[in-house]
């Protein structure tokens, strides 16, 4: 079977073995994306949905032209991106690093480089670089995460277009490449990784939203914070130390120093926090690395580690907040976690843009209804913000339908990578999904007001040549590579 | 190729992320659309200018047919304070033809006000003039979140009848809180046809839906004014009022304190209702209007004080036909019945005096002379007369009902705010002010002649005398004749019998006919015009004895009733009798003769109070008004040991 397929390589076969569900997801969200840019943009005195001195019009010439880029792009030979992944990588950093120097001043950023009436971000396609460069790492022959020096190299790939891009100060599109953290999950990376990272957010938030109460003498959130990092050293010792006399002795301890302590405030007396929960988690730590000498040495220790670098990291969480982001960053956060309000300054594009989403209804109030998005209540409303657009016309019913698109289309992605023989078109695949996966996730959390406001677009919708030829250089070289995939073998 | 199973199964790690999420802004998407109306709100108040149109008030015509108030248009500038944006304060300024610190102020004080909301439209400047208007309009696109509001201002083509026409006043807040149809910034009727007709001649307000961008600038009508409210003006209003009437009844009413109640009495239609002193409406209108308004509230002869239907005054003489007619019902007197009169009522140690005429005297001749004895006598009859009645109680509660239903003791309901019942006592009255069984007929018997407790409004006194003219019933009286496109409001045309028979009615028209050919009231004799009349001299607490009239004519056919009451002003016939004369003649003729142009002269150079009774120094006038203002309220005055009313 797959023999005779291979024979049948050639034109006719392209169009059978290419993935059609993606592409009629793509076309889909294509589509909607430029009508929404319609609906954003909207003027009573301006009718015409294509008049390409309208965003909506150049959006479609956008949207046409990236046809042409996936059409050349699935007739160009698939090993030509694993033959060449590191030279279009090195030339797309050396842009990124150019286009420092290059761009103009654009609100604040130098991420644009202007080729007359055409500006293009680097940025956007360097991602695409970026993927190909990981993908083939991975590829090569005996290459795997189970050294320092590999890993280093795999990070490496990743962190160096972020580096650029933040000096580019555009600090939301070099968050993106954090995604591919899910790409080295995939590939073997320890998922205690992700487990910390996961942990490490929800310090963070509680830390920060739980800082104004406080109880026995320390602010309730870092209270928090203490009581989840004794729950998770307990259940590690029991769920991956497997060490049933640790994880007793150590929950006993716990259990009996809360009672104490519940006791004794129930009588009036306040053992202050901090001391408390050292002394405590002190004690149990002391007690563990005795517990080393019995049980699985490593993990035990991993464990320990991980106790401790969480209350390093609960600490520093403060300063760090304070004294390395900038300002906007902070208020931005702030808002976010709901412990500033600031409808009229940094809040108003998310309180503009709750209200236009809202406003929407079940049902909506028809295309070119909306009132908040044409009279321009809701800043970035074509670029960042279109989403508010659907959500105001198209309500509840037409957002839904758009956000599954896009759950649709990553479970797609994600079958497609898991489909493929080789790792190089596997690891392609799961980077297109992770990069997919951060802009739906932080695009569509900001618009709703559960994400900080980071500026990156909304794949397919947002206004712009740059963020929709990013995404199609990226599906049309996954489909191309697809199509190709049962032909492996054959070079 | 090395396939690790094991790690492929981190893809559902991944899915399962990217799954969770995508559930949490669905459920998020669904809170936001489906659970929380107040976007929908908010999204509303950000797009959509609702503008306020106003309606143009109902005009109000007289009884022939003479437009008396109609509506000037008026501008006032609000702003709506958080889409203020700086703005050259100067040019501003200039263009209003105010000074910066004036500017200033006016925004200091809307602050301070009690519906002060930095998002809702609020008044700066009120009333601007025509040509202010057009200069700020112009210029109004430099201002974002100002704005100009047309309203209307009442304009008066009569200086009479304030009381009658009343005027209109912003809304305040309770206004507001007793009916949602007004918001801040509002106007509503004050005093007169203007309140009680209220509803009629507001109309409904429309409204215009505009939308607005971020930056506060017009895009346009929403919906191309589909969802638009056009206003709809309020109902004209026909009065009943002869504005040349009551212009003439407060002319000669002018120095004196009292008023004046003229009504057709085949249809309770007001003719003038007069009430001294008075005040031009204009004064209650534009931007003046507070500062006259507590002018008139701190005057001491209380002008604001509608005296024709909220005072009520010791009726006197001219509440005798109601005594004759009580007495005749109950079957206590016929018309052949005398009492003795020796210049006076004297009986059981006490005296009531009355004047010289012939003794004993039946009932018309009683009327005509006004005897004081003879309904003394018929009182003290009634309430002894065991055979017909248990008690003085029961007694005294027949002849009640009787006063009630001839109008006496409760509103007549005329279609004006605030008027009064008057008094008329009960015997748990009696028993509670002097205790039971501790009074009798001799106690209470100068409730006999209008005195005692006895209260009565002008209306009251003029219902009565439209009352004997009707031979026996009345109309509720009313000013307002038609609601253009509404009709005649049924309320305002009721027919009350009182429980009088009608037959006994022509005796009184009879002796009241005595009284201007041969009696008390001469002064009113008109040739040709068949004046019957009753006058009353009523003492009071506060000073000279008021003067009042009461009558109708003509007698075979009556065209007006009229009550003139004048405070202080000593014998009926002194004041109320000419000023009654002038009224009828002027009503009945159209235009006064000589004779009666020259005695409304006279009349309204006479003062009771300015120059006689409270004396022109201020700290003269302060003692004498406040009695002015006590005996016009509804409370019974106690003025016992009566002697003559004439």
């Amino acid at each position: 079977m797959e023999l005779q397929q291979q024979n049948n390589e050639g034109g006719s076969n392209l169009l059978r073995s290419v993935d059609w569900v993606t592409i009629i997801l793509y076309l889909l969200l294509i589509v909607a994306g430029a009508v929404s840019i319609y609906a954003a943009t909207y003027n009573f005195d301006k009718s015409s949905m294509f008049d390409f001195s309208g965003f909506s019009g150049k959006q479609f010439l956008w949207a046409g032209l990236s046809f042409f880029i996936g059409l050349s792009l699935l007739l160009i030979d698939r090993r030509i991106y694993e033959a060449y992944a590191y030279p279009i990588y090195a030339v797309m950093i050396l842009l990124l690093i150019a286009t420092i120097f290059l761009a103009p001043d654009i609100k604040g950023s130098r991420s644009w480089l202007v080729f007359g009436p055409v500006s293009l971000q680097p940025a956007e396609f360097a991602k695409c670089a970026t993927a190909l460069a990981l993908a083939k790492l991975f590829g090569t022959y005996g290459f795997a995460l189970n050294n320092w020096k590999n890993y280093a190299i795999a990070v490496g790939i990743i962190v160096l277009p972020i580096l650029c891009i933040i000096l580019e100060k555009e600090t939301g599109s070099a968050l993106v490449y954090t995604s591919l953290i899910f790409v080295l999950y995939r590939e073997g990376m320890s998922g205690f990784v992700l487990f910390a990272a996961l942990c490490a957010i929800t310090y963070f938030v509680i830390v920060l939203k739980f800082a104004s109460v406080m109880i026995m003498g320390i602010p309730l959130g870092i209270f928090i914070v203490f009581i989840i990092i004794m729950v998770l050293t307990v259940a590690m010792l029991a769920f991956y130390c497997r060490s049933f006399e640790l994880t007793r002795n150590v929950l006993v301890g716990y259990l009996g120093a809360g009672i104490v302590a519940g006791v004794l405030a129930y009588f009036g007396i306040v053992i202050n926090g901090y001391a408390f929960f050292f002394t405590v988690i002190g004690v149990s730590m002391l007690y563990l690395l005795y517990g080393m000498l019995h049980d699985d040495m490593r993990k035990v220790l991993l464990t320990i580690v991980f106790a401790v670098a969480s209350i390093i990291f609960m600490f520093t969480v403060n300063i760090a907040f304070n004294n390395v982001l900038q300002p906007h960053q902070k208020t931005r956060i702030l808002v976010t976690l709901g412990i500033e309000d600031d409808p009229r300054g940094v809040g108003y594009n998310v309180n503009q843009s709750k209200i236009a989403i809202g406003s929407g209804g079940f049902w909506g109030k028809g295309f070119l209804n909306g009132t908040q998005t044409k009279l321009k209540y809701v800043p970035e409303q074509h670029t960042d913000f279109i989403f508010c657009t659907i959500g105001e016309e198209q309500g509840f019913v037409g957002s839904t339908i758009v956000i599954l698109a896009f759950l649709a289309l990553i479970l797609r992605i994600i079958r497609i990578a898991e489909r493929q023989h080789t790792t190089f078109a596997r690891v392609y695949a799961y980077c297109v999904a992770s990069y997919l996966i951060f802009h739906l996730s932080i695009n569509i959390g900001m618009v709703l007001g559960l994400c900080p406001v980071i500026g990156i677009p909304l794949p397919f919708f947002s206004y712009g040549g740059s963020s929709l030829w990013g995404f199609t250089f990226l599906l049309f070289i996954l489909l191309r590579i697809d199509a190709d995939r049962k032909s492996y073998g054959s070079w | 190729m090395r396939k690790d199973y094991n790690l492929e199964k981190r893809k559902f790690v991944i899915g399962g992320f990217i799954v969770v999420l995508v559930m949490i802004y669905i459920a998020r998407l669904f809170v936001l659309q489906v659970g929380d109306s107040k976007y929908k709100e908010n999204a509303d108040s950000n797009a959509f200018l609702e503008k306020t149109i106003y309606p143009s008030r109902g005009l109000i015509y007289d009884r022939r047919g003479k437009l008396v108030v109609y509506n000037q248009p008026a501008y006032d500038v609000m702003m709506i304070p958080k889409d203020v944006q700086p703005f050259d304060t100067l040019d501003f300024c200039q263009t209003l033809q105010i000074t910066k610190e004036e500017l200033l102020r006016r925004i200091e004080t809307m602050k301070k006000g009690r519906n002060y909301s930095a998002y809702t439209q609020q008044i700066l400047l009120p009333h601007i003039s025509a040509q202010d208007y057009g200069r700020l309009q112009e210029k109004l696109y430099r201002f974002p979140g100002f704005y100009i509001v047309q309203r209307i201002l009442r304009q008066y083509d009569v200086e009479c009848g304030a009381n009658v026409l009343g005027n209109i006043r912003e809304v305040n807040q309770s206004d507001i809180d007793h009916d949602d149809y007004y918001r801040p910034g509002d106007y509503i009727g004050d005093l007169g046809v203007e309140k009680s007709y209220e509803k009629w001649l507001r109309g409904r307000k429309g409204k215009e839906i505009l939308i607005r961008d971020a930056l506060g600038k017009i895009k346009g009508r929403y919906n191309d004014g589909a969802n638009d409210v056009t206003p709809i003006a309020g109902n004209d209003l026909k009065l009943s009022i002869d504005m040349e009437l009551q212009a003439l009844g407060e002319r000669v009413m002018r120095g004196k304190m009292g008023a004046i109640v003229a009504i057709e009495p085949k249809t309770g239609e007001i003719l003038a209702l007069v009430t001294s002193p008075n005040y031009d409406p204009s004064l209650l209108m534009g931007k003046d209007r507070g500062n006259n308004y507590a002018a008139l509230i701190a005057d001491p002869h209380m002008p604001l004080f509608d005296r024709s239907i909220q005072a009520a005054y010791p009726p006197g003489s001219t509440f005798k036909p109601t005594q004759g007619l009580i007495f005749l019902e109950e079957g206590i007197i016929d018309l052949t019945t005398a009492f003795p009169c020796s210049r006076g009522f004297v009986s059981g140690g006490m005296r009531v005096g009355c004047h010289g005429h012939g003794s004993p005297i039946p009932l018309k001749p009683a009327i005509q002379t006004s005897c004081n004895a003879y309904f003394c006598w018929g009182l003290k009859r009634m309430l002894e007369n065991r055979k017909k009645y248990k008690s003085i109680s029961e007694a005294f509660e027949v002849w009640k009902r009787h006063m009630v239903s001839m109008g006496y003791g409760y509103k007549l309901g005329i279609d004006l705010p605030h008027e009064s019942r008057g008094f008329i006592p009960n015997s748990a009255f009696y028993d509670k002010i002097k205790g039971a069984g501790k009074w009798s007929a001799y106690s209470i018997i100068s409730d006999a002649i209008g005195q005692g407790e006895i209260l009565a409004t002008p209306l009251q006194i003029a219902n009565l005398a439209a009352t004997i003219a009707n031979r026996g019933y009345y109309i509720t009286p009313h000013v307002v004749r038609e609601i253009v496109g509404v009709g005649v409001l049924k309320k305002s045309i009721e027919r009350h019998d009182p429980t009088i028979h009608k037959q006994y009615y022509d005796s009184m028209v009879e002796g009241m006919r005595m009284a201007v050919t041969g009696g008390t009231c001469r002064g009113a004799n008109l040739a040709g015009l068949e004046v019957c009349g009753k006058t009353g001299t009523a003492q009071n607490p506060h000073g000279r004895d008021h003067s009042v009239f009461m009558g109708f004519a003509p007698m075979s056919d009556p065209k007006i009733a009229i009550c003139v009451y004048a405070e202080n002003s000593g014998f009926g016939a002194t004041v109320a009798v000419p000023v009654g004369a002038i009224m009828i003649e002027k009503y009945l003729r159209g235009q006064l003769s000589s004779g009666g142009e020259a005695r409304a002269s006279h009349m309204s150079a006479t003062s009771s109070y300015s120059t006689k009774a409270y004396g022109g120094s201020k700290p003269a006038a302060k003692p004498a008004a406040k009695g002015a203002a006590h005996q016009t309220t509804s409370q019974p005055q106690h003025s016992h040991g009566t002697t003559a009313t004439k």
